[in-house]
């Protein structure tokens, strides 16, 4: 019994990861909102599955035209939506998050419920791992997000777009006085983090049906995970969805399946009551802004 | 080469009226009281057209008067520098509780209504109050999380009537009581916070929205007023909730919508942010909008997304602040000597 | 110079902060006294302002302490420590804009210090507004207390933020850089309201770079660099001393 908590555990936690990468990339590290994380991660799921049914396209190719995609469409909301706003974050988060919802409702009234779509497995079949049955697609999951983590901690700690986008999160005009383009850079980071919003999404989505609700919970899930782990630390993304994951499974298997929901909300009200900014959050309380 | 500018003048009549001898003549005393008259008799008489625009428009009137509520609260808490993305937050807590207080305690509604509006404004005080040390985006981001989860967690649970909610709860005394009690309370609650906003309370309120660090440097703890704030913010929500769930005589899940959270925003940004009267003119002008397109279904969300993504980024002064402009002031073209 | 108490006011002991990789404040100490007026100099980077912002409470030290009257203040909240009698002004003056300037001051008016110190109601928060304004110089009679602190000039916002301070009746305020901006004649009128405010008995820490002006009323300097005290003493011998002239590359202080 045991193990299977391990592993469960582990592939849950690498799920809420890989989910949260692409938020905590824009947000909790460039800075820049993108509340419209559900609604890209949905289309990344239809457009794939278009792609498929209605082209016929093989596989690899849907996945590659549909993350290119993705990724352009979060380039563009940078320049279209939020280059007005930028800067007054809250303008920028009621703006993403309209065009979230206005995403997902548009999905639902075209009726993208009442049809069962599904993306097909990477791979099929499965092993067993410590007595465990465990299928390839999941495994493939926890490969692809602890990949993703480390190329995320590299790519901002030692590359120099990475490094930028930490900078405009910092001090937007000190890092423009040192010859970043803080619109591009931002743009770049949307369109980073909304490609890995479709990576994760065609990961993922073959574990189950392509539905609306995905889509908020998938927002849910990337708020939670970075305030309880901290929005703007790479450590804290794997941190606080591996609380999150492992407390889920174990709930979902010694309390009740219904109870796992219930575990975001206490977890979110123990983290904000005993220490507000996440665990490995830097952000200090509003008086240390000097 | 002769250049031209625009300029703009306070209109005559408003000069004239900004001493007391705005008294001494009905033309200037009209200007001043005209534009906060007009609506309050506006509301007061609609409710007694029922017999002739009919029951359904009466219906409509009620959820106006009910969005409205949410989206002076949500004025109220963007005075002080809160933006909250969970208006439903409150809206759900005041409904659950009055639905609560009705089928477990038997309590009629002129019970169960009072203390459901204080009862859900503690507890969604007691909630938002670890978040108010944060910086202002955390508001937002736990505002929004919380209903969605709170309906989960009620789905999952299946406490309060779970998916099906309470339903058979008692009505509201009768026809009049409906129609007059919202349109009341939103007048109060009008009227109220724009006092409130005006005096050197509102005052304090607005400076921690503009420069905390000064405010609290000024010796004044800015969590007890954005405390105090939530809390009236939310007792207005509330309030619309418990209300709402005695007018349905239902309480379930859908008291924690999205819809619940979106529309007032909407109403607000559309109207005019801060002016506690320009989100009850965009909630007059957006719910009855949204009822003609009720048959639409969800594209009416998508509807006010896209309305809100324009405002938010376009046109961000709203419709309020551009009318009073209007009223106040006159344009001309003038040359550049 | 006024005769000056023989109680501590402040005691600042060992405090230190750093920013990530970045060591502001290195062990700095100090100490004032009633009624003493205390200059703080140094170049630019050099702590001054992160100093004012441990012993006011914006920023939390890594370690040392802060004793002001007696009482551990270390940590607290900055509208404690305001209420506790200690003011502040920032660099960076950021009024209410849209507010007129005597309005500015209402939220002070509105804090419990203030309704404490008077028993009970202010009474008319306006009258006195203005009231203070006059104090720091703004003409009574004039429109200038009821413009909007949007088209103040430069030398009146500073002014503002002194009035702001001494809304709270402190007992020891503390002046960031506010001669910065100022024209010469703005400072020669604010200087004399400074040097009565500390006749008066009002302690005071002021940093600042206008350093003629400054070794005028101080009583006493500290000079910081890089984070860590360098001189101490009365103003002619922190000038004098090699430290602080290699801080400055010998260029203000030779003045």
């Amino acid at each position: 019994m045991i193990s299977s908590v391990i592993v469960y555990g582990l592939v849950n936690s690498v799920i809420l990861t890989l989910i949260a990468i692409g938020f905590s990339l824009t947000f909790g590290i460039s800075g820049v909102a993108n509340f419209a994380y559900g609604g890209f991660y949905l289309f990344s799921g239809y457009l794939t599955w278009m792609l498929l049914n209605y082209l016929g396209l093989p596989f690899a190719l849907a996945i590659v035209i549909t993350v290119v995609v993705v990724g352009i469409l979060g380039f563009l909301t940078y320049w279209v939506i939020l280059l007005r706003v930028r800067g007054i974050v809250l303008s920028e988060v009621i703006a993403t998050f309209a065009l979230g919802v206005g995403m997902l409702e548009f999905f639902r009234w075209k009726g993208f419920v009442t049809y069962e779509f599904t993306l097909p497995f990477f791979i099929k079949g499965s092993i067993e791992i410590a007595g465990v049955p465990l299928d390839y697609q999941r495994l493939l999951i926890i490969g692809i997000g602890l990949a993703m983590i480390v190329f995320l901690y590299i790519f901002i700690h030692h590359t120099r777009i990475g490094l930028s986008f930490r900078g405009i999160a910092q001090n937007e005009r000190t890092a423009i006085s040192l010859g970043i383009e803080s619109d591009w850079t931002a743009a770049l980071s949307l369109a980073l983090g909304s490609a890995m919003a479709a990576i994760a999404a065609i990961a993922i989505l073959p574990l189950g049906i392509i539905s609306i609700n995905v889509g908020y919970d998938v927002l849910l899930i990337a708020v939670a995970v970075g305030i309880i782990g901290g929005l703007e630390s790479v450590p804290g993304i794997l941190v606080g969805s591996f609380i999150l994951g492992y407390a889920q499974v174990i709930t979902g298997m010694y309390i009740a399946p219904e109870w796992m929901m219930v575990v975001y909300l206490v977890a979110i009200v123990l983290v904000l009551a005993i220490k507000p900014s996440g665990i490995f959050g830097k952000f200090k309380e509003l008086e240390e802004r000097v | 080469m002769v250049r031209y500018r625009k300029e703009r003048l306070d209109r005559g009549i408003k000069v004239r009226c900004e001493d007391i001898f705005a008294l001494s003549s009905y033309r200037e005393t009209l200007y001043l009281l005209l534009p906060r008259a007009l609506p309050v008799v506006a509301l007061l008489i609609l409710p007694m057209l029922k017999g002739v625009v009919g029951l359904y428009w009466e219906k409509v009137l009620i959820i106006t008067c009910a969005i409205a509520l949410l989206a002076i609260s949500w004025d109220l808490l963007a005075s002080v520098g809160l933006v909250s993305l969970g208006q439903a937050l409150f809206f759900g807590a005041g409904a659950y509780l009055a639905g609560f207080f009705n089928r477990s305690f038997g309590w009629p509604p002129f019970l169960t209504i009072p203390f459901a509006t204080l009862g859900g404004a503690l507890c969604c005080t007691l909630l938002l109050l670890p978040v108010l040390r944060l910086r202002g985006v955390y508001f937002a981001i736990v505002t929004l999380i919380l209903p969605l989860l709170l309906a989960r967690v009620i789905e999952a649970t299946k406490i309060l009537g779970g998916t099906e909610g309470m339903s058979a709860l008692s009505p509201l005394p009768n026809i009049w009581f409906e129609l007059y009690v919202p349109v009341i309370a939103l007048l109060v609650c009008l009227f109220g916070f724009r006092r409130l906003i005006n005096e050197d309370y509102g005052l304090v309120l607005q400076g921690i929205r503009d420069n905390d660090r000064a405010v609290m440097s000024g010796a004044i703890n800015i969590y007890r007023f954005k405390a105090q704030a939530v809390f009236m913010a939310a007792a207005a929500g509330a309030f619309a909730g418990a209300f709402m769930t005695h007018y349905y005589q239902f309480v379930g899940m859908p008291a924690f919508a999205l819809d619940y959270s979106i529309l007032p925003l909407t109403c607000a940004v559309l109207g005019g942010v801060g002016s506690f009267a320009g989100p009850v003119i965009g909630a007059f002008i957006l719910v009855p909008l949204s009822e003609l397109l009720r048959a639409f279904g969800t594209l009416r969300v998508v509807f006010y997304s896209a309305i809100l993504i324009i405002c938010v980024v376009g046109l961000p002064e709203g419709v309020f602040h551009y009318i009073s402009r209007k009223y106040h002031q006159f344009e001309r073209v003038v040359k550049i000597e | 110079m006024n005769k000056m108490g023989d109680r501590t006011i402040l005691n600042v002991e060992k405090v230190s902060k750093r920013f990530g990789g970045v060591v502001a404040v290195d062990g700095v100490s100090l100490h004032l006294q009633e009624g003493e007026l205390l200059g703080v100099i140094g170049p630019n980077g050099s702590g001054k302002t992160t100093l004012v912002n441990l012993v006011t409470g914006f920023v939390k030290a890594d370690s040392g302490r802060v004793v002001y009257k007696g009482k551990n203040i270390t940590g607290k909240m900055p509208y404690k420590i305001s209420a506790l009698g200690i003011a502040r002004t920032f660099q960076m003056v950021k009024p209410f804009y849209q507010l007129p300037a005597f309005k500015n001051l209402i939220i002070p008016l509105y804090s419990t210090r203030v309704r404490k110190l008077r028993g009970g109601k202010y009474g008319d928060r306006d009258t006195v507004a203005i009231d203070l304004l006059e104090e720091v110089g703004f003409e009574r009679d004039s429109f200038v207390p009821y413009k909007m602190a949007s088209s103040l000039p430069h030398g009146y916002l500073k002014r503002l933020e002194l009035a702001r301070c001494l809304t709270l009746r402190p007992d020891l305020l503390i002046l960031d850089e506010l001669f910065s901006g100022m024209s010469m004649s703005e400072v020669a009128s604010t200087l004399p309201i400074i040097e009565r405010l500390n006749g008066e008995g009002l302690s005071i820490i002021m940093v600042e770079h206008r350093l003629r002006e400054l070794f005028r009323v101080a009583h006493r300097i500290i000079a910081l660099n890089f984070g860590r005290k360098i001189a101490e003493g009365s103003p002619r011998e922190v000038t004098e001393s090699d430290a602080v002239k290699a801080a400055y590359l010998g260029s203000e202080a030779e003045e």
